[in-house]
């Protein structure tokens, strides 16, 4: 048997994590220890069985030891809220020039694709020391991607894009699991997260069959399932140009104003007729029933370049 | 206002037991404590389903790899033992039980203000756990007892809709129960029996009653709204047809994160009774405890999110979420500080109750502490769905509810029965569920912190050796829970009467006979000051009177 009491420490955000539960920890064990020694000191002291006199004892009821508690309890309380939030703060959104993964999440297993477009089952490479994003959609139930080495974890909610990032900081293999119950193999929806040093991470990228990228598929696609027809420039229909769309306010015809992020993307092209671009008709048809699991990820990887192309210009 | 004779025995009326003894007076009563008695019978009967599936459970986690059931039959195993645990043990634990039993004893009442509703809402329980049952026994369910959308809805091939109709309808028993129980503590008061001067139990059953009545129907919408998904097609959760999948966990969380409170506040009750008389003491703090309790029900309304923490909601919310659930823990934590403060001073003894309660004081100073953990975002996102939320709950509702409940079983019980138990035996189990309880759930915060997610049916060897000690220690909890079934039982056929006061207590309830009166009391009491008049302001504890060492034990196995 496995003598093991703690998981490995082998990302950014585990580092910040361990400092705050061993604290965390420590506060614990003193707060268990004091009121364990006061009942117990007390239990021992005022026993019947005792039998002293108790004259001497001070009455206790006192609103000043009452109110003494509760102001160094509400200290811990907002010091523990704005210590711990420091550190989550710091960790919401991923550094600037983050490797971009894609991971589809299915009962029961995981899809991954590097940005290279290689494609895994229940396996992800990464080098240590870069930053990863993961993008992360489900294409049945609520999933949820979590690597106890890095501590971190993101339900993956069919619907929606939901992203999670980390940067791994030794070189290893660490559990990949499915945290969120998703039926019946729920406990079999495994894999493996492999964080490799620079050198061995480049050789293992030449040894791999470059497959498409998710953003090529999608401009395949762009054109095959017909969106260019009315998008692409020097179309006669009305419909928007998508360059340089992704990231823009857009305003829509009901007065609203939203972020064209990935679940507004995903959105447009599953329910069309929801949030209406102002100045378009509600023409474009809803592609929910023509797209397969994943094309839309695709499609929305490839506006996503639009974008970057745009910038890059 | 003793009504018995020179050897102890009730030399009066019939009492409540023995106003009749067809079953049918028994399932046509009106009797409160009738009434408790039955939902005591019906409790027992959930407590050992729930004990069962969980007993399979720990079974099967003792290795490994997924070898005794399949998946499916543990995935129905352990959403068996939430359902039951949750919905038909915890939630009615105390107040339908010991809550029915002592409510108007308590506030000197001849009954409930409404007998008959009262009666009603035990066939409305009941007819529920039969429809839970029945899911059961056609195959099961298997989506945890939190019903997650869109796997119940749309994917889960299994009883659904018959499970969460069976919570729903129990739901109604518990809504109705409530409203009983608010109406009684309004209008039944004995004469002199200020707000102020009320029992923290009934402060408590009272608390309780106000949260369930407004959680609760959060609940029956979100499992109708499961059930129109699933039965009707209705998309209201299906990403497809553009509904929302967290909106469930938003609906089910605003009930169920309140309903932690409604299976925690009636045992803060309980173990305040508890530690008062056992130490002879005033409790210390009356009014912070009385606000700590309405506090604490008021903002367990707004702290629902910190179990969404990594669902995807946006990173503001998670922090307003995280600093309510940072300070909700302050009351929770005035309660325990005052708890322990109770006992400066006193003249203490330990009967198995206040072992219990002493007990339930450090389990759920533990199971609090950990709160905070998961109340901070950075941790939650690791140990979230892990064994340590599930050792978090345990701690609070195993260790502590189930503590209380024990605690306040083994209090009343003379009060009920009319007799005694054997004080070694019920220490000893007292001891042992301790022992026990460390044992089985102890292990499981380290399994969460190395990361073993929860409702796993076969697991990686490296979390090997924590299971086996929980699944070790779950051996010994189980005969720690089979032991009262034994005493209790040789305690009603031959255990020796217990007087009116075996306790020297000071609330109502000890103020008539034991068991008391179909109709509770002689004349109704008046009430001229506070509770737990164990000694004068200012003065120190009497000890209690007669034997310090344990009644029911020396003298006790002549009848
Ligand atoms: C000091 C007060 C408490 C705090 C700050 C607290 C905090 C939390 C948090 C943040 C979670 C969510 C963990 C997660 O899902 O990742 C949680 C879960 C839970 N807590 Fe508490 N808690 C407290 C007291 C209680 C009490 C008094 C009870 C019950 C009587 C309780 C029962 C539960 C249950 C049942 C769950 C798990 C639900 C599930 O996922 O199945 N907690 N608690
Ligand atoms: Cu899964
Ligand atoms: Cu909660």
């Amino acid at each position: 048997m496995i003598w093991s009491i703690a998981p490995e420490q082998a990302s950014t955000q585990a580092e910040a994590f361990d400092r705050i539960f061993a604290m965390m920890t420590g506060f614990s064990l003193f707060v268990v220890a004091l009121v364990g020694a006061l009942i117990f000191v007390f239990s021992l002291l005022f026993r019947a069985k005792r039998g002293t006199p108790r004259r001497s004892v001070k009455a206790l009821q006192n609103r000043q030891i009452e109110v003494f508690w509760t102001a160094v309890t509400a200290f811990f309380a907002i010091f523990f809220f704005w210590y711990t939030s420091t550190a989550s703060l710091d960790a919401i959104e991923a550094p600037a020039g983050a490797m971009e993964y894609h991971v589809e999440a299915k009962q029961w297993m995981w899809k991954t694709r590097h940005p290279s477009g290689a494609r895994e089952l229940n396996a992800m490479h990464v080098p240590v020391g870069r930053p990863v994003t993961v993008f992360l959609n489900s294409q049945d139930v609520i999933h949820s991607f979590y690597v106890p080495a890095f501590r971190i974890k993101q339900d993956v909610v069919p619907g929606r894009t939901s992203t999670v990032w980390f940067e791994a900081t030794k070189p290893g293999t660490y559990r990949l699991f499915c945290a969120e119950f998703c039926g019946t193999d729920h406990a079999k929806m495994t894999g493996r997260v492999v964080a490799m040093a620079p050198g061995d991470y480049a050789r293992w990228l030449e040894t791999r069959a470059e497959g498409e990228t998710l953003a090529a598929t999608g401009a395949r696609l762009f054109v095959s399932a017909g969106c260019a027809g009315c998008h692409e420039e020097g179309s006669d229909v009305h419909a928007p140009s998508l360059a340089g769309l992704f990231g823009r306010e857009i305003p829509l015809a009901d007065g609203r104003q939203v972020t064209a992020d990935a679940d507004y993307l995903r959105d447009s092209i599953l329910l069309p007729g929801r949030d209406i671009a102002a100045g378009y008709e509600p023409i474009m048809p809803n592609f929910s029933g023509m797209l397969e699991d994943g094309e839309v990820e695709a499609l929305v990887a490839y506006i996503r370049t639009l974008s970057e192309e745009e910038a890059s210009r | 206002m003793s009504l018995t004779d020179t050897e102890g025995h009730i030399a009066q009326e019939p009492d409540y037991l023995g106003a009749g003894h067809s079953v049918r007076s028994w399932l046509l009563t009106t009797d409160h404590k009738r009434i408790g008695i039955l939902y005591l019978v019906t409790l027992v009967f959930f407590f050992l389903v729930g004990g069962a599936a969980a007993t399979a459970v720990r079974l099967e986690l003792a290795t490994p790899p997924g070898d005794l059931v399949s998946p499916d039959t543990y995935n129905r195993l352990f959403t068996l033992h939430g359902v039951i645990m949750v919905w038909f043990f915890l939630v009615p634990a105390v107040p339908s039980t010991l809550g029915n039993f002592l409510l108007p004893l308590a506030i000197g009442a001849r009954d409930m203000a409404f007998p008959k509703l009262n009666l009603a809402s035990w066939y409305i329980n009941l007819a529920g756990g039969m429809l839970a049952l029945a899911a059961l026994l056609l195959g099961g369910v298997d989506t945890g007892w939190t019903f997650y959308t869109p796997y119940s809805s749309l994917y889960s091939n299994s009883y659904v809709t018959l499970a969460a109709l069976g919570v729903f309808v129990a739901g109604f028993s518990t809504i109705a129960t409530g409203l009983n129980f608010i109406v009684t503590v309004h209008t039944q008061r004995c004469e002199g029996l200020t707000w102020m001067r009320l029992p923290l139990f009934v402060w408590a059953l009272y608390a309780t009653s106000v949260v369930i009545v407004l959680a609760t129907p959060a609940l029956a919408i979100a499992l109708m709204m499961v059930v129109l998904e699933r039965v009707f097609g209705l998309g209201l959760f299906d990403p497809a047809q553009g509904g929302d999948p967290i909106l469930f966990q938003h609906i089910f969380w605003f009930y169920s994160h309140p309903a932690v409170y409604i299976m925690i506040l009636p045992g803060f009750g309980v173990v305040s009774e508890v530690l008062t008389c056992f130490s002879r003491r005033k409790i210390f703090g009356y009014e912070a405890m009385v606000f700590a309790i309405l506090g604490i029900s008021i903002f367990g309304f707004f702290v629902w999110g910190h179990h969404m923490f990594v669902s995807g909601q946006s990173a503001t919310a998670s922090l307003v979420f995280s600093l309510l659930s940072f300070l909700i823990a302050i009351p929770s934590a005035i309660k325990v500080f005052n708890w322990s403060a109770t006992l400066y001073g006193g003249h203490i003894t330990f009967e198995a109750s206040m072992l219990y309660a002493l007990g339930f004081v450090g389990l759920f100073t533990l199971g609090g502490l950990t709160g905070l953990f998961l109340a901070s975002v950075p941790i939650d996102v690791h140990v979230h769905d892990t064994y340590f939320v599930v050792a978090h709950f345990h701690y609070i509702m195993v260790g502590g509810m189930v503590s209380a409940f024990f605690a306040g079983l083994h209090f009343w019980w003379p009060k009920i029965s009319g007799r005694m138990y054997s004080e070694l035996w019920a220490r000893l189990a007292a001891l042992l569920m301790f022992v026990g309880f460390n044992f089985t759930f102890f292990p499981q915060f380290i399994l969460g912190y190395m990361g073993m997610p929860r409702r796993y049916h076969s697991y990686p060897p490296e979390f090997e050796m924590w299971n086996v000690l929980s699944s070790a220690g779950a051996v010994i909890l189980a005969v720690a829970y089979l032991m009262p079934f034994v005493y209790f039982g040789v305690s009603v056929l031959r255990g020796p009467r217990a007087g009116d006061n075996p306790w020297q207590a000071r609330g109502l309830e000890w103020q008539t006979a034991s068991p008391p009166p179909r109709e509770n009391f002689g004349r109704l009491p008046t009430v001229t000051g506070g509770p737990y008049d164990y000694h004068a302001q200012g003065e120190e504890p009497h000890a209690r009177e007669g034997d310090v060492t344990f009644p029911g034990r020396s003298d006790s196995e002549r009848r």
